[in-house]
């Protein structure tokens, strides 16, 4: 095994470029695992850590731009505001020593359907911006998980950020496990108003083999909230409309019976949280539409 | 390779290290510094736990070329050149929050950094902070007892 330290993001580049089998290891929360089972023995460990850049973030317009090796524990403490779902995502991840080295790179990277970044960056929305000596993409989020612990990347391409729209509404993130710490989800649900577009977009993890959004019970919701008009009266949501939120959410989903759970708990849980994120993130949203109300003209 | 890197203040080389190896194998198997305890190697017991640029982690899951050039701290760092307890591993003592003792290096680690962040922690923030952690003699009442000492101490004494 040969252990490559860039110094630098070009030779990171070059270095994944000259071996494309070469193994990134950033947090290693994954990959050391592996090594230390003797699951995984790759010929190039590529160490991302002297990388600076990778773990710094910073915010354009209504974007913001995450370095792939952001620790989760940064994103709790700093990005709460702009990254609400993944920031409450990222809060579930394992415990404070794994949250102080992972990151949403490695997330993406190991691309688990159990990856508790998922769901809410599919909530978010956003893109992956892969890069190699041949220049940048930028992968939408909705094209990224291409199988299990299968993502979009090429051979010599490296995670640089993902860019993600800043919140403009309320976000949610629900996770079911056996306890807070320590937990690979049994399923998990995200959750994201878009005010600005009137859409609701969701995310849902570790019921099928990828990471998927539930795109019928989005359209779904939209029209219903649309047709009410409940984004400019602020009107609770129908139980009715919840509901069926709730059941298009689970049938959306294509679980399997494993360890944790089975397929149709899994099943009525995402339905369970679908109804009470909604329910959470409504109520936010008019409680903020109220007090905008009651501000008075400047 | 060689790695070399600062282990509780002093400047460390190890030579012969596998590419795949663990920060925390380098540290017991070639250092000579067996507080740092083996249980699970997958992250999930804590019993591993050292601060690595002064953050905790878990030193299974670093490999051992990632901490060349940095600064570690393992329980070994904690008590004073003379063998003087420190606060958190004194009240640990005191608390009888030791049974067997092999989660307790990972404990104290994790207990002295929440500490010198958050002085005055409550217990969901001691729960938090040591969630990572795991006990199988305790039943962990005795270890927040030992924080809780620790903390009110730490308050005593400044
Ligand atoms: C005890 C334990 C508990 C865990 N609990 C959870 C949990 O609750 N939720 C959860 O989602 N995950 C959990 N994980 C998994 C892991 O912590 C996460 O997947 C984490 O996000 C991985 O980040 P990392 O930086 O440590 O990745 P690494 O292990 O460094 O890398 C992971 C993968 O991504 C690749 N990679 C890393 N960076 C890049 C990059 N910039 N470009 C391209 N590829 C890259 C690597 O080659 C590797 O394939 C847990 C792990 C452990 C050990
Ligand atoms: S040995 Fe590292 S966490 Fe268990
Ligand atoms: S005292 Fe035995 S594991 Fe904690």
């Amino acid at each position: 095994m040969d252990f490559l330290r860039p110094a630098s993001w070009q030779e990171a580049l070059a270095a994944k470029a000259e071996h494309p089998s070469a193994v990134p290891i950033a947090g290693g929360t994954d990959v050391m695992v592996e090594i230390n089972f003797d699951h995984r023995r790759p010929a190039y460990l590529l160490d991302l850590n002297r990388v600076g850049e990778l773990a710094e973030w910073e915010t354009a317009g209504d974007i913001v731009r995450l370095g792939a090796s952001v620790p989760y524990t940064r994103i709790m403490e700093h990005l709460r505001r702009e990254l609400p779902g993944l920031a409450l995502a990222a809060h579930t991840v394992a415990s404070p020593q794994i949250r102080n080295r992972g990151g949403v790179g490695g997330n993406l990277g190991t691309a688990s359907p159990a990856g508790d970044a998922h769901p809410a960056l599919l909530a978010g929305g956003g893109e992956v911006e892969a890069v190699s000596v041949r220049g940048t993409r930028m992968i939408p989020i909705d094209d990224f998980y291409l199988g299990v612990k299968r993502n979009a990347l090429a051979p010599d391409e490296l995670i640089r950020a993902v860019h993600l729209r800043k919140a403009t509404g309320p976000q949610q993130f629900s996770k079911v496990g056996t306890r807070n710490a320590m937990v690979i989800a049994v399923c998990a649900f995200g959750i994201a108003l878009h005010p600005d577009r009137r859409t609701v977009r969701t995310g849902i993890g570790s019921a099928a083999p990828t990471p998927i959004r539930a795109t019928a019970a989005e359209e779904f919701l939209t029209a219903a909230l649309d047709e009410g008009g409940l984004w400019d009266n602020g009107k609770p949501v129908p139980p009715a409309v919840a509901r069926q939120f709730a059941d298009l959410v689970a049938a959306a989903a294509n679980p399997i019976d494993d360890v944790r759970g089975t397929a149709s708990y899994r099943r009525h849980a995402l339905a369970v949280m679908a109804r009470r994120t909604l329910g959470w993130t409504w109520e936010q949203y008019r409680g903020e539409q109220q007090e905008e109300r009651n501000q008075p003209c400047a | 390779m060689r790695v070399t890197f600062t282990v509780n203040g002093r400047e460390q080389a190890a030579d012969d290290v596998w590419e795949g190896e663990s920060l925390l194998y380098v540290l017991r198997e070639r250092l000579g510094l067996p507080g740092s305890k083996n249980a699970c190697e997958q992250g999930e017991c804590g019993s591993c736990t050292v601060r690595l640029d002064g953050v905790p982690v878990c030193s299974c899951l670093v490999a051992a070329g990632q901490a060349e050039g940095r600064d570690v701290v393992t329980v070994e760092g904690l008590a004073g050149d003379d063998g003087t307890l420190s606060t958190v591993q004194q009240a640990f003592v005191d608390a009888g929050a030791v049974q067997c003792g092999f989660c307790t290096p990972g404990l104290l680690v994790a207990a002295d950094e929440l500490l010198e962040r958050n002085p005055e922690p409550s217990d969901g923030d001691i729960r938090e902070a040591l969630s990572g952690n795991l006990c199988r003699c305790t039943g962990y009442e005795k270890i927040l007892d030992a924080v809780r000492l620790a903390a009110a101490r730490t308050g005593e004494a400044v």
